[in-house]
């Protein structure tokens, strides 16, 4: 069929091929570097493009139980429960006249993409807690969303760090329906898993338990550029 | 699209693809469609938004490529393998004209031309990286530790360079329809074949020599292999799925 010689032994495109596959399989050494630096090279694309971008700056909404759950502040309730003294139930209104906490802070997602300097409006758990009355022998939060199955956890320590906060309003206006209305978990230095939106319910814990990220192979200690193999 | 006359009036055909490249052909089409379309529904911000049932596309996904991989080995399995081999060494011998091709575009082609080889090249790798980079996503789920800096990098570029590829190759095949004759029914005209690929001796459509699915005598020690594959395959598929969703 083909007059091409047949007794090359290492033709030109098998070592193109096996050269190919050697470049692509080294890049799982230093692909990470070379794609961290492309993204921070996205924040020279304007906005409306990098919405196409899979990686660098602006939201994206991951669900894990579509459609996102809905809020109507007349029947929405926060329940707080587990090893507390006093179990409470919080409507939207009590929620909100919490002491208010602001802060500016980054948002980092475990799949590359971030968003620098978003503004949060909320209560620190401390604050949240001091009616409830966690008891000596408490350790950990869980967070349940209105989105089943999804939940995750923060250790007291982690939860009482000072930029941590049940969000219930961000960059100005309240909390949208795609970042988990009313009430979201913000906790800025760790990956964005940890954040659970939609919270439903808070169970106070004597031990972290594995959320649904956690679950499927995620860290349970998401610290940013120390976890997930980042 | 303009519809090439030879391929509506009777002119004599020859023989491009047999039916084991053509099957080889239909697999990675229908696998790499739905791989394309699962995997951009997952990776692309604006459609992910939308089609937010993320475990059943990932279920799709990862059942696809565990029946792709499957459907190849069915294909060397059951299919013409000395066919298979021929094609190989065509597609491996890059020669003068063909690396004038890749520049210059001069026409002396063989049955592939320097930018087909190229093209066979470079997807085949493709194949190869996106499957172990897909495969340490998958193992890096269960085990932070398999977790390496550049898998995602990896699919990621792979699957961008690929589509880029798919994408040219469709525009290709549209531009001449003759050369999708060719791979739905395994024929081409003979004028197409004298302008296209001058230096190809092809056989004429009319011979059965190449043309015959598997060779005559699929030994039932082939047939039990098959069967073999295609249960562990199914298998894989389903325990990929159930993993997923379940």
């Amino acid at each position: 069929m083909s007059p091409e010689p047949s007794d090359d032994s290492s033709p030109l495109g098998r070592r193109a091929f096996l050269g190919f596959v050697r470049v692509g399989l080294s890049s799982l050494a230093w692909g990470g570097a070379a794609m961290d630096l492309v993204a921070q090279s996205t924040r020279l694309v304007p906005e409306s493009l990098r919405a196409v971008l899979p990686f660098g700056k602006g939201w994206r909404i991951y669900a894990v139980n579509p459609p996102h759950p809905t809020f109507d502040p007349a029947t929405w309730r926060l329940r707080i429960e587990g090893l507390v003294e006093r179990p409470q139930t919080l409507t939207y209104a009590q929620l909100r006249a919490l002491p208010r906490a602001r802060q500016t802070s980054d948002f980092v997602c475990v799949t590359g993409w971030s968003v620098d300097d978003v503004r949060w409006e909320g209560v620190r758990f401390d604050d949240l807690l001091a009616a409830v009355r966690p008891l000596p022998r408490a350790r950990a939060l869980r967070f349940v969303s209105a989105e089943e199955p999804y939940e995750d956890s923060l250790t007291l320590a982690q939860a009482r760090e000072p930029d941590a906060l049940l969000a219930y309003a961000m960059d100005g206006g309240p909390l949208e329906r795609k970042h988990g209305a009313p009430a979201r978990v913000v906790m800025p230095r760790m990956y964005g898993y940890k954040g659970v939106k939609w919270v439903s319910k808070i169970v106070v814990t004597d031990r972290v338990e594995d959320g649904y990220w956690q679950q499927r192979g995620y860290d349970r200690d998401a610290w940013i550029g120390g976890s997930n193999g980042r | 699209m303009a519809v090439d006359p030879r391929v509506l009036f009777h002119e004599p055909r020859v023989l491009r693809f047999g039916v084991t490249e053509r099957r080889l052909h239909t697999v990675h089409a229908a696998a790499f469609g739905l791989l394309l379309a699962t995997g951009f529904m997952l990776y692309l911000p604006f459609v992910a938004q939308i089609v937010s049932d993320r475990p059943l596309m990932k279920a799709i996904h990862l059942a696809t490529a565990a029946l792709w991989l499957t459907a190849l080995l069915l294909v060397v399995v059951l299919g013409d393998r000395a066919a298979l081999r021929g094609t190989r060494r065509e597609i491996e011998r890059l020669d003068a004209d063909d690396l004038l091709f890749l520049r210059r575009r001069t026409r002396a082609a063989g049955r592939f031309n320097g930018g087909q080889k190229a093209h066979a090249i470079v997807q085949g790798g493709l194949g190869v990286l996106l499957t172990v980079s897909g495969a340490l996503l998958w193992l890096g789920e269960r085990d932070t530790a398999l977790r390496l800096p550049g898998t995602i990098a990896l699919h990621d570029a792979a699957t961008l360079l690929l589509a880029a590829l798919v994408a040219g190759h469709v525009w290709m095949v549209t531009s001449r329809p003759a050369s999708l004759e060719g791979i739905w029914r395994g024929t081409v005209p003979a004028s197409y074949a004298a302008e296209h690929h001058e230096k190809w001796r092809p056989a004429s459509a009319a011979e059965p020599a190449t043309a015959a699915g598997r060779p005559a005598g699929v030994g039932a020690s082939r047939i039990v292999l098959a069967a073999l594959v295609t249960a562990a395959g199914l298998a894989a598929a389903a325990l990929l799925v159930a993993d997923v969703v379940g």
